[in-house]
């Protein structure tokens, strides 16, 4: 019998050996006489564990991790074929902890398909939205993503129904999708993972979202970064419109709805909808004005819908097993679940998909298993380098839009970066008013200057000059960005510094007991 | 062409051999391929740089003229983006992970390291001309910091000495 040996393809497992690992089964099972079908899948998103290799037995996919390829010899010795047991072994798939805890919807399929076969799509729930989609009005489709409670996974948490109700509400045509694939955040990647593990996810969600709204055209600007997405994108996309899910009639309706890939230019500021807006026309990366909204006048002045890949990643569901079951899961206005990436110096990294309301502290520890050098956690960004920094007393805090910004911090995109006792909180203060001056867009001041201002206070601080006056006038000018920038990236890039003030004021050289500015 | 004084010159390092010299007809063939297309700079430009190792300042005007652009404004576009090269880069370009995760996993020792290795800060060549070093905000690889991306592969956990056996192959290419 065929023996079906899995090892993904996701570009994390790659960057660690995934495709010398995979060679060497191949080898090895034909040196063994041994037929094994060897599937590159998406990765369970378990990347400690990578390259994490599993094999398809009588009682279940059984995992081995990781696996270099010197590692393979001595697996085929023990038997792994069978399910053999082995140092490396961590038995059933679904069984381990990690996993066993998680609610995954958005991510149900990460790890068990070829991510470019569309039959494996397709057996694991595949099209069954779009399907159900196209036999509502369009305005019904509207109104169950609506229901769902879906917010945008990108960062800003707005209601995902909301836009697509006012871009269908919009006369102007033509009028088009936009996939906001620009995940710059550190300590991101669950688009990452869709887009390489599960693109037909979001090729779906894209043309429901055409379907509700009467786009027909859409755009995915995606990071220059990824350049293993665009591969795969590319791919699904020839592939959807070869078997007539996308092109002139999709799925044999009288629906048309095409997609192009378009590729960003490593600029930060581009993942702000606007600025990716102007991006996409062939243009710098420059912030707009709002008024007038994107969903009204957007790309190439035509109204838009533009969301993040994992919100529109979360759409199939939504249409397959409808609003209601969707809403179910999460607390307070925080619907549904969130995919939640741990990273940095944290010792088991990976994607945790949850119902909002889980605490940083079960993240970190129950599942992150503490830092991966042992030491112990001193402090935990939230949200991506906009984010604020949390220290222990605030690890209790349950991962909730609400709650969170509360303390000033954010959900964001869902990263959590994780640093041990060894960070220096005044060099990370630094570093966030210093990436905001690379990256600022240059259309407002307190953006473009403060960053460059903000960066130099910070350095006098820690060198001792004028303290208490250069304190004042850090904590004046962040106020100005805070108030006084046209977009997230100026008015957001105080929080890092805000927060390492507050909970870390030693690291500055300032006295411990600081009055509060944060809470 | 006019000479565009504007423009940053290339700094004439020595040019890696995989790339051709610039010359009007490869450009001319991908502004032929994307001509009429909506928002069109940014797929030229990228093209035109994986054609010719980086966009030379003189196609700057032929790139305006065949979209309808100022030569100001192709200019405002490449000089606002990080990923575009006005003079070429090493044979082997080295993007090494700044931003927090990998911050968090040792990442401003492994720059250091690199820096000291190649002899050159972050932004620069290597004398030899082997490898360019580029500062990059985030790979996506933040599971398995730190990350470098060298010629487009991907590397994840790496180590200054991973990070010696990758230089060293990198340096052993013609």
């Amino acid at each position: 019998m065929t023996i079906k040996v899995c090892v993904p393809r996701d570009a994390a497992a790659l960057s660690v050996g995934a495709d010398a690992t995979a060679a060497a089964i191949a080898t090895a099972a034909q040196l063994a006489g041994q037929t094994i079908q060897l599937v590159r899948t998406s990765s369970r998103g378990m990347f400690w564990l990578e390259p994490f290799v599993e094999v398809e037995t009588a009682s279940g996919r059984v995992g081995y991790g990781p696996v270099t390829a010197e590692d393979v010899p001595g697996l085929f010795a023990a038997g792994f074929l069978q399910g053999g047991a082995h140092p490396l072994a961590h038995g059933k798939v679904e069984a381990m902890p990690f996993l066993a805890r998680q609610e995954r919807l958005t991510f149900a399929r990460a790890g068990l398909t070829d991510p470019l076969s569309l039959a494996d799509y397709e057996a694991h729930g595949g099209l069954r939205g779009l399907r159900r989609a196209l036999g509502m009005a369009p305005t019904a489709v509207v109104e169950e993503v609506v229901a769902s409670g879906l917010r945008g996974r990108g960062g800003a948490g707005f209601p995902t129904g909301i836009k697509w109700r006012t871009v269908a509400g919009a006369p102007a045509q033509p009028k088009y999708v936009v996939v906001n694939a620009d995940e710059g955040d550190s300590g991101t990647y669950s688009d990452r993972m869709v887009m390489e593990g599960d693109p037909y996810v979001l090729l779906e969600g894209m043309a429901i979202a055409g379907y509700a709204t009467g786009a027909s055209f859409g755009y995915i600007y995606l990071r220059s970064e990824y350049p293993h997405a665009l591969a795969v994108l590319n791919e699904a996309l020839a592939t959807l419109r070869a078997r007539g899910v996308y092109g002139r009639s999709v799925l044999g309706s009288d629906f048309a709805f095409d997609a192009e890939v378009r590729v960003g230019a490593g600029a930060y500021i581009c993942g702000e909808e606007t600025a990716l807006l102007e991006s996409l026309e062939g243009k710098r990366g420059m912030v707009r004005f709002k008024p007038p909204l994107p969903a009204i006048k957007g790309l190439f002045g035509q109204p838009t819908v533009v969301n993040n890949v994992v919100s529109l990643a979360s759409v199939p569901i939504i249409l397959d097993r409808g609003g209601a079951h969707y809403a179910d899961f999460g607390m307070g206005r925080s619907r549904g679940t969130l995919p939640i990436q741990l990273a940095g110096n944290v010792k088991r990294a990976g994607l945790v998909e949850k119902a909002f309301g889980v605490t940083l502290r079960q993240l970190i520890e129950d599942y992150g298993g503490g830092t991966r050098s042992g030491r112990p956690v001193r402090a935990v960004q939230v949200g991506g380098p906009l984010g604020a920094y949390f220290d222990q007393r605030l690890l209790d805090l349950p991962l909730d839009y609400e709650a969170l910004a509360q303390h000033k911090g954010m959900v964001g995109h869902g990263g959590i970066v994780v640093f041990d006792d060894t960070v220096d909180m005044a060099e990370q203060a630094r570093y966030a008013m210093e990436f905001c001056a690379v990256e600022s867009c240059g259309k407002c001041t307190p953006c473009r200057i403060g960053s460059t201002r903000g960066r130099e206070l910070i350095e006098k601080i820690v060198r001792g000059e004028d303290v208490a006056r250069n304190h004042r006038q850090l904590l004046a000018l962040c106020d100005v960005m805070e108030n006084a920038s046209l977009c997230a990236l100026g008015g957001m890039a105080p929080w890092p510094v805000l927060s390492a003030l507050q909970y870390f004021p030693g690291d500055f050289g300032l006295p411990e007991k600081e009055p509060a500015h944060v809470v | 062409m006019k000479n565009d004084s504007v423009l940053p010159r290339g700094q004439g390092r020595r040019r890696g051999p995989e790339f051709p010299p610039y010359d009007t007809a490869t450009v001319a063939a991908i502004l032929d391929r994307w001509r009429d297309q909506p928002g069109n700079l940014l797929p030229i430009l990228h093209e035109v740089q994986q054609a010719l190792g980086f966009v030379p300042p003189g196609a700057v005007g032929q790139i305006a003229k065949a979209i309808s652009r100022s030569r100001a404004e192709v200019h405002g576009v490449i000089s606002f983006y990080h990923d575009f090269r006005t003079s070429p880069p090493g044979r082997a370009v080295l993007k090494v992970c700044q931003a927090e995760s990998c911050q968090a996993c040792g990442s401003r020792e492994l720059t250091a390291h690199a820096e000291r290795t190649l002899g050159c800060k972050l932004g620069e060549t290597s004398r030899d001309g082997a490898v360019t070093i580029e500062p990059v905000y985030c790979l996506g690889n933040c599971a398995c910091s730190p990350a470098v991306l060298l010629d487009g592969a991907l590397h994840g956990r790496v180590t200054p000495a991973a990070l010696d056996r990758l230089l060293a192959q990198a340096r052993r290419q013609p």
